[in-house]
């Protein structure tokens, strides 16, 4: 009977099917025969003080100081922040607003650094030998400290993420290798030439953690990172390598984990819930240097391709370094009329300025010409429901785009539009090109905008009766002991007269 | 350097689908169907399919005009040239040209553009335009005639296709009613169906088209074929044509079980009449059916069970245009609660609790 039993249980590394989803044209080919070269140090980094998701950090040093490489130069503020690192030795130049590397374009109060070309390292940075010596909660404290947060491109600090052990009874780690935005490649090279130290930096996150398992997941269009990881990890019986199917958006934390363990995570809730936590290649490479070497993040890898970049590549590229500056490296542009995107072509960020400096978060600029590009000549949606097949979350986005169009974004927030995950699978299947992930992504921060007022105007109004109460009971003291200075003359008045009657 | 403005949000990229290129591939697929009708009934059929596109392209043009919108990409996306195929193939293959013209403005511009133009229009305009026709002209469009395909000795030329399609000429040398009006008043008339069917029906040739009936419904064969193909090529959903051949067929095939000699089986009416072209061509409308696979699998259940009934006990020998068009009307409310599960939620929209599986939450 448990023979039987266990014949027909599933096999163990069975892939779970996944509902929609697209097959974008990936044209990593673009860039994936690039290995990951050094950029030559550029003449000026620019480092906003936000580079993550949470509070910004403050900065630590002062307009003409000088810094060493790795030294601290802003810290967290709060539980949910990051510190950040000099990407190299040199002064201080400027601690002022910036163009941020923001599609709105907006200033951020950036630190500019001057590199004196010495490369000379804070001397508090030094090598570890064992961090599996260390406990967890250790752990966690040196990749807070290092500054190390989701590379992936959700640059979630990747501390709190480790800490997920305490609250939760985890037994997985995943790692996200299924890189399933088109043209990016930074993940792909990553694995394939740096393969160990992902692989130690993963064992060293399983460490912090309290998980016995590891999985790395990798697109099947990535053989050669596949086999890399597969002989890098032969060494650990708790690591096994998966090959899941190439199909958009496959490395959506959330579907990820349904795809390799069948289950769904809840809406609104992590995935550690199921007990699993999902952390990006370049994160644990990150995480090994962090713990092996002492170095903070400072330098990223991330590709740069697209029809308009002359010569496609992937980059190992101090964090602060001009957008404008890793183009030039490249050849520059081809085309006149190229679109700048930070991220993949799916769900990345338009970038206003090529002035921005690159951030933490920052997997990839694009330089899409043309004739990539969504034509973008929009027609009526004809309710082919193309959108609702492709939908990985099940959601009925020309449904909500109505909605939004008609400007009852409650009523698209009733249908699920806080459960999009914006991959934007609808708006690439769309045969009218509807722009449907834009109108949602508008509509999820206007309704966030509105709840932010809401807040404040529920904080100010707290404030203000806090205010007209506090001042009430200081006319109410003062009546009072008025009253109380009245009755005491009074009193003192009667006991003269009874004094002088006497 | 110039850089494109920046566009409010991803993707960037565009998966090259269109509404041209969807109702190219619909009209790719009618193309097997229709040159075999346009042969079977010869000149009158090919000037009344003219005369019909012509129509709706003229008003399709006519309105956007009026609408002050732009001519180009809302004529050159195909979409009314494929509603004035569709009504072409719907009607008497020798109706006279006035036929054609009435329906396709009716198609057009009542069904249609009134609403709104492209995917604003509650019922599938060709159907609106082939039942309009039916009720105000009854006569004309029931006058069905035998196959007489081009180059046989019994084809009309081109002089006498003109009279027929002027609405002149007699027709009764060449009528052929259809099998369905056959069997229909046959029944009424109280003769048993073996009776009837043994002369008016051979399943070979209903499959392959040589019997009267619509322009361009005759060949179930063809319409199959191309019907398949859309499925293939992904423009077209398998949930649809399936449920409705499907819900005719369980259906005709249960009747037929209980009542032999008053019902006839599953063959008869997978052949007959509309069922081909109305399953693969036109219950698919996009924008008249349901979004959701499993709203389609109701919608066309629901188009199956009423083309069933309406030819069995309603008044009407043939009722694909008649079923469609209710359950277009149902489509709304088919939407409104047929949805998809959101991940991570059960059916009613509440948050998964933990280690719960999805299906198994009641």
């Amino acid at each position: 009977m448990t023979a039987l039993r266990q014949l027909l249980r599933r096999p163990a590394n069975r892939i779970h099917p996944l509902r929609g989803g697209v097959h974008p044209d990936d044209r990593k080919a673009l860039a994936a025969s690039a290995p990951i070269t050094e950029l030559p140090l550029p003449a000026r980094l620019d480092l906003p003080l936000q580079q993550h998701i949470g509070a910004s950090a403050a900065p630590l040093v002062r307009k003409g100081q000088r810094v060493a490489k790795g030294e601290p130069i802003a810290r967290a503020q709060g539980a949910i922040s990051a510190p950040l690192h000099a990407p190299t030795s040199g002064r201080v130049i400027a601690i002022a607003e910036r163009p941020a590397h923001h599609p709105s374009g907006l200033a951020m109060p950036t630190i500019s650094i001057e590199p004196d070309g010495e490369e000379r390292w804070h001397p508090a940075i030094t090598p570890c030998d064992d961090p599996f010596a260390l406990d967890p909660a250790h752990i966690a404290e040196r990749v807070a400290a290092a500054g190390v947060v989701g590379l992936g491109g959700a640059t979630f600090p990747a501390a709190v993420k480790l800490n997920l052990g305490a609250s939760h009874p985890l037994h997985t780690l995943v790692i996200n290798g299924a890189e399933c935005e088109p043209y990016l490649t930074c993940d792909d090279r990553l694995m394939r030439e740096r393969a160990e130290a992902v692989i130690d930096g993963a064992r060293i996150m399983a460490h912090a953690l309290g998980v016995g398992g590891i999985l790395v997941a990798i697109e099947d269009n990535k053989p050669e990172a596949a086999a890399a990881i597969e002989t890098a990890a032969a060494r650990f019986d708790a690591i096994t390598l998966i090959r899941v199917p190439t199909r958009y958006p496959m490395g959506s934390e959330r579907h990820l984990v349904q795809a390799l363990t069948g289950r769904e995570t809840p809406a609104r809730a992590l995935t550690a819930q199921l007990g699993v936590v999902v952390h990006n290649p370049a994160t644990a490479f990150a995480v090994h240097q962090a713990l092996r070497l002492g170095q903070p993040l400072i330098a990223r890898a991330l590709t740069l391709s697209g029809a308009a970049i002359a010569r496609p590549a992937n980059l190992w590229v101090p964090l602060g370094t001009a957008v404008e500056t890793l183009i030039a490296h490249c050849g520059g542009l081809t085309e006149d009329d190229a679109r700048l995107v930070s991220g993949g072509p799916m769900m990345g960020q338009p970038l206003p300025s090529h002035r921005a400096p690159t951030t933490k978060g920052c997997n990839a600029i694009l330089a899409l010409g043309a004739a990539e590009r969504a034509p973008g000549r929009t027609m009526p949606c004809t309710r082919c429901g193309r959108c609702v097949e492709v939908c990985p979350c099940g959601l009925v986005p020309l449904e909500l785009a109505a909605y939004i169009r008609a400007g009852d974004l409650e009523g698209a927030a009733e249908r699920g539009l806080h459960d999009c995950l914006g991959c934007g699978s609808c708006a690439y299947t769309c045969p009218s090109q509807q722009p449907l992930a834009q109108y949602i992504a508008h509509a999820k921060g206007e309704l966030a905008a509105r709840a932010r007022a809401r807040r404040k105007q529920a904080e100010t109004k707290a404030l203000a009766e806090q205010r007209s109460a506090r001042l009430e009971a200081i006319k109410r003291a003062k009546r009072e002991a008025m009253a109380r200075r009245k009755r005491e003359a009074a009193r003192k008045q009667a006991e003269q007269q009874t004094e002088t009657e006497h | 350097m110039h850089i494109a403005p920046p566009a409010s949000a991803g993707p960037f990229v565009h998966g090259g689908a269109s509404i041209a290129r969807d109702m190219r591939l619909v009209m790719l697929a009618l193309l097997p169907a229709t040159l075999f009708g346009l042969w079977q009934f010869g000149w009158p059929a090919l000037l009344l399919f003219a005369i019909t596109l012509a129509t709706v392209v003229v008003t399709e043009a006519l309105c956007l005009w009026l609408a002050g919108r732009p001519l180009r990409p809302f004529l050159g996306d195909g979409s009314a040239l494929l509603t004035g195929w569709l009504l072409a193939l719907s009607l008497p293959p020798w109706a006279p040209w006035w036929i054609g013209v009435i329906g396709g403005v009716i198609a057009i511009l009542i069904a249609k553009q009134v609403f709104g133009g492209i995917g604003q229009n509650p019922f599938n305009p060709a159907m609106v335009a082939r039942v309009a026709l039916l009720i105000a002209f009854p006569v004309e469009m029931t006058s069905f005639v035998a196959p007489v395909p081009l180059g046989s000795d019994a084809a009309p030329g081109l002089g006498e296709a003109l009279a027929i399609v002027q609405g002149g000429a007699p027709l009764d040398a060449y009528s052929g009613a259809t099998t369905l009006g056959v069997v229909r008043t046959a029944l009424d008339q109280g003769e048993t169906l073996s009776g009837i069917l043994g002369t008016s029906f051979a399943p070979f040739s209903a499959a392959l088209g040589l019997h009267g009936g619509s322009l361009g419904e005759t060949s179930a064969l063809l319409l199959l074929l191309g019907g398949l193909g859309l499925i293939f090529t992904r423009v077209i959903g398998w949930q649809i044509p399936a449920a409705m051949l499907g819900t005719l067929a369980l259906l005709a095939t249960v009747m037929h079980i209980h009542d032999p000699t008053h019902y006839p089986d599953a063959t008869y009416h997978l052949l007959g009449g509309a069922t081909m072209l109305g399953a693969f061509f036109i219950a698919t409308d996009p924008t008249t059916s349901p979004v959701t696979a499993r709203g389609r699998l109701i919608f066309g259940a629901g188009c199956g069970l009423l083309i069933y009934v309406i030819r069995t006990w309603a008044g009407y020998p043939e009722g694909v245009a008649f079923a469609v068009l209710l359950m277009n009307a149902c489509t709304p409310v088919i939407d409104h609660y047929v949805r998809p599960r959101i991940h991570g939620r059960d059916r009613r929209g509440r948050a998964l609790v933990g280690a719960e599986h999805p299906e198994t939450r009641r």
